[in-house]
């Protein structure tokens, strides 16, 4: 499928737990941009408007035995994880019940087998360390570590893709190609492309030009099967879109560009594709975000005891 | 017992008593086991948790993190200290991080092992003791191997502490003998700390009965005690000598109680005329310069002088022999040095 075709098709809405999830990841982030325009969070945070089918897509392929690692771009990673919408606001605004007490913020997450960290390409080699656990300790886990395509310009990722394909380890890179870093467009720091330098490594590469959740899944299962199998590092590019800025208000980008990432966005395409059913969804997500908003927003300051 | 075979012993021990234990690095497997043969004998001994490594400092401490993150002990080493700084990132924002950035604190049993300083004439990137950036991260351990402290110990406290330390590792030790102080000076060991191997002494007679009070890390026992020794004889002058394991946090100074660290350190440091530091790292936000401010806290008033720091002097370290002796802290910088704070 070409990508124009991708843009023209109106895929089938998925199953109601999928949509649920992508609509209720949607209304997380609308309302953290909300509460930043109202002067109600400090700090940053990097929403994941547009890429929330990655994380929901992958859902079903991934188990609790598997080691996911997240970036700086993580609400969707850790809400398909956990449906934890209370948790992570909790912990964005530093309030009671924060997921790690207020203390890693948007990017610096863990919880169980679930880890962000906000220095680009840091968590690759960790992840191959943690993959090489699991080789030994619970075969058939992997570990998975998702990164831009900025995150490309790190020496750290080619240290640990060799690493990985060389030692054979159970590691998964899940690659959100949103065509920026921050402000500068892929072109302007990319030569070449993220196959070809996993094919340099000896690492599978695939990539993944849709937004349809059931096309994804199908398309990746054997792959991943793989993974766990054969112990193959596998490199998952998704071309995907950037709606919102890179951080909060931020975004310089021509009006162009946010108007072509637009019109690749999932929310628009399923919200045509059965009106009624995706209005009655969105509307019961949005409900709950709003409440979730308001009932974090009341709760005590959350509370640490520094070097505890 | 060489210093070298007491650090691959202890190796040998840890991977031993924990089949969880990895050691990670570049060229240490055998039959080679280590561009300076520390690790000689453990990948026959433990194949599949002795492994050898492509060159990528950043990843494989990454990956020693992962290891450590789940539960794993790993020793990484890097086959010369200089190169710990392509690991920096790993190490201050990964690693020590992880240890309480998340809330709540996550164990990670991890061990950054650092060939380190000069005297081998190995030149400008190959001789440096990086120490100073590493002091002060909260949830990272500095230590230093010394002649004076058993490295099994050392390496089970590192391990034991849950928290990632970098260990420094002066060359020039490696072919010493462990405990070896020349005559007619004695050493012990003094609890420092809560759980650390203890701070090391070397003395005359009564540790606490010195004209000067010297506090070194490992690395520069040979040169201070060669030192001590010659103004012993030339002048008369006595020196006592103080020898921490873990540099950071402060064995000498973190602990309240009356019999171990600055307890037992604060008679002598009052009783001696003079007090200097001594490492071999260039001076300027050191390790050296944090104990000095110490004391001067500890004892401003008490102290007859300024505590004196001795440094290599600011700048590359050359290869050849002359040039580098020139700029490294050697027997006579020291020498010197104690005499300069007596005088008057
Ligand atoms: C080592 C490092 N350098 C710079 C940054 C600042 N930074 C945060 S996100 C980002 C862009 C990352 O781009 P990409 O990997 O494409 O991910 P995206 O933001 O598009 O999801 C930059 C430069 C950082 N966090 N870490
Ligand atoms: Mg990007």
């Amino acid at each position: 499928m070409t990508e124009q075709s991708a843009v023209l098709a109106r895929p089938p809405l998925p199953d109601d737990g999928d949509l649920d999830l992508l609509l209720l990841i949607r209304h997380f982030e609308l309302a953290l941009l909300d509460l930043f325009g109202q002067g109600l969070l400090a700090g940053t945070t990097h929403t994941c408007l547009g890429q929330e089918y990655v994380p929901v897509s992958l859902r079903p392929l991934l188990g609790a035995d598997d080691f996911v690692f997240s970036n700086h771009r993580g609400h969707g990673h850790y809400l398909a994880r956990f449906e934890d919408p209370a948790g992570l606001l909790a912990e964005i605004m530093g309030r009671e019940g924060a997921v790690c007490r207020g203390v890693g913020g948007s990017q610096h997450v863990y919880r169980d087998r679930y880890m962000s960290t906000g220095v680009q390409g840091e968590s690759l080699p960790v992840a191959t360390g943690v993959a090489l656990h699991l080789k030994h300790t619970s075969p058939g886990a992997l570990a998975c570590a998702f990164i831009g395509d900025g995150t490309w310009g790190e020496g750290a990722v080619y240290e640990a893709l060799n690493i990985a394909s060389l030692w054979r380890l159970p590691l998964l890179v899940v690659v959100e190609n949103n065509g920026i870093a921050q402000s500068t467009p892929t072109a302007c720091q990319m030569a070449g492309t993220v196959a070809a330098r996993a094919e340099a490594f000896g690492a599978r590469h695939h990539r993944v030009g849709t937004t349809d959740i059931g096309v994804i899944r199908d398309e990746l299962a054997p792959l991943v099967s793989e993974v766990r199998l054969e112990n193959r590092p596998l490199v998952v590019e998704f071309a995907t879109h950037r709606l919102g800025p890179h951080s909060k208000g931020d975004d310089t980008r021509p009006h162009d560009a946010v108007r072509e990432a637009e019109a690749h966005d999932w929310y628009r395409r399923y919200a045509q594709s059965d009106a009624d059913r995706f209005a009655r969804a969105d509307e019961i997500q949005r409900d709950r975000m709003a409440a979730i908003v308001r009932e974090v927003s009341a709760r005590p300051l959350s509370r640490w005891e520094p070097c505890g | 017992m060489r210093v070298a075979e007491n650090l691959n012993a202890a190796l040998h021990g840890v991977l031993e008593a924990d089949p969880t234990a990895y050691v990670i690095g570049e060229d240490i497997l055998d039959p080679y086991g280590g561009a300076f043969k520390i690790t000689k004998g453990l990948s026959s001994r433990f194949p599949g948790r002795v492994l050898g490594t492509p060159i990528s400092e950043a990843g494989i401490t990454g990956l020693a993190a992962g290891l450590a993150l789940c539960g794993d002990a790993a020793i990484v080493e890097i086959m010369f200290g200089d190169f710990v700084a392509l690991a920096f990132d790993q190490i201050v924002n990964f690693a020590a991080k992880s240890c309480t950035m998340y809330g709540s604190r996550v164990p990670m049993r991890m061990v950054v092992r650092c060939p380190t300083g000069g005297g081998r004439g190995y030149g400008p990137t190959h001789s440096q003791s990086l120490q100073k950036h590493f002091i002060g991260v909260p949830g990272l351990s500095v230590y230093e191997m010394s002649p004076l402290h058993d490295n099994r110990a050392v390496m089970s406290a590192m391990l034991a502490s849950g928290e990632p330390s970098v260990f420094f590792e002066d060359k020039v030790l490696y072919t010493r003998r462990m405990y070896d102080v020349p005559d007619p000076f004695h050493s012990d060991l003094i609890p420092a700390g809560d759980t650390g191997p203890g701070v090391a002494r070397v003395f005359l007679d009564d540790p606490e009965e010195a004209d000067c009070v010297i506090i070194a890390p490992g690395g520069m026992v040979d040169r201070v005690t060669r030192a001590m020794r010659a103004l012993l004889l030339d002048h008369e002058i006595t020196c006592c000598l103080y020898v921490p394991s873990r540099l950071y946090p402060f064995d000498l100074f973190d602990s309240g109680a009356q019999d171990v660290g600055a307890g037992r350190l604060v008679p002598a440091l009052r009783r001696a005329r003079a007090v200097l530091v001594v490492e071999e790292g260039t001076a300027g936000g050191t390790w050296g310069s944090e104990v000095a401010h110490r004391i001067h806290r500890l004892m401003w008033r008490d102290l007859r002088r300024p505590v004196a720091q001795v440094n290599s002097l600011g700048s590359v370290i050359p290869a050849a022999a002359h040039l580098e002796s020139a700029v490294l802290v050697g027997e006579s910088t020291i020498y010197d040095a104690v005499l300069e704070a007596l005088r008057d």
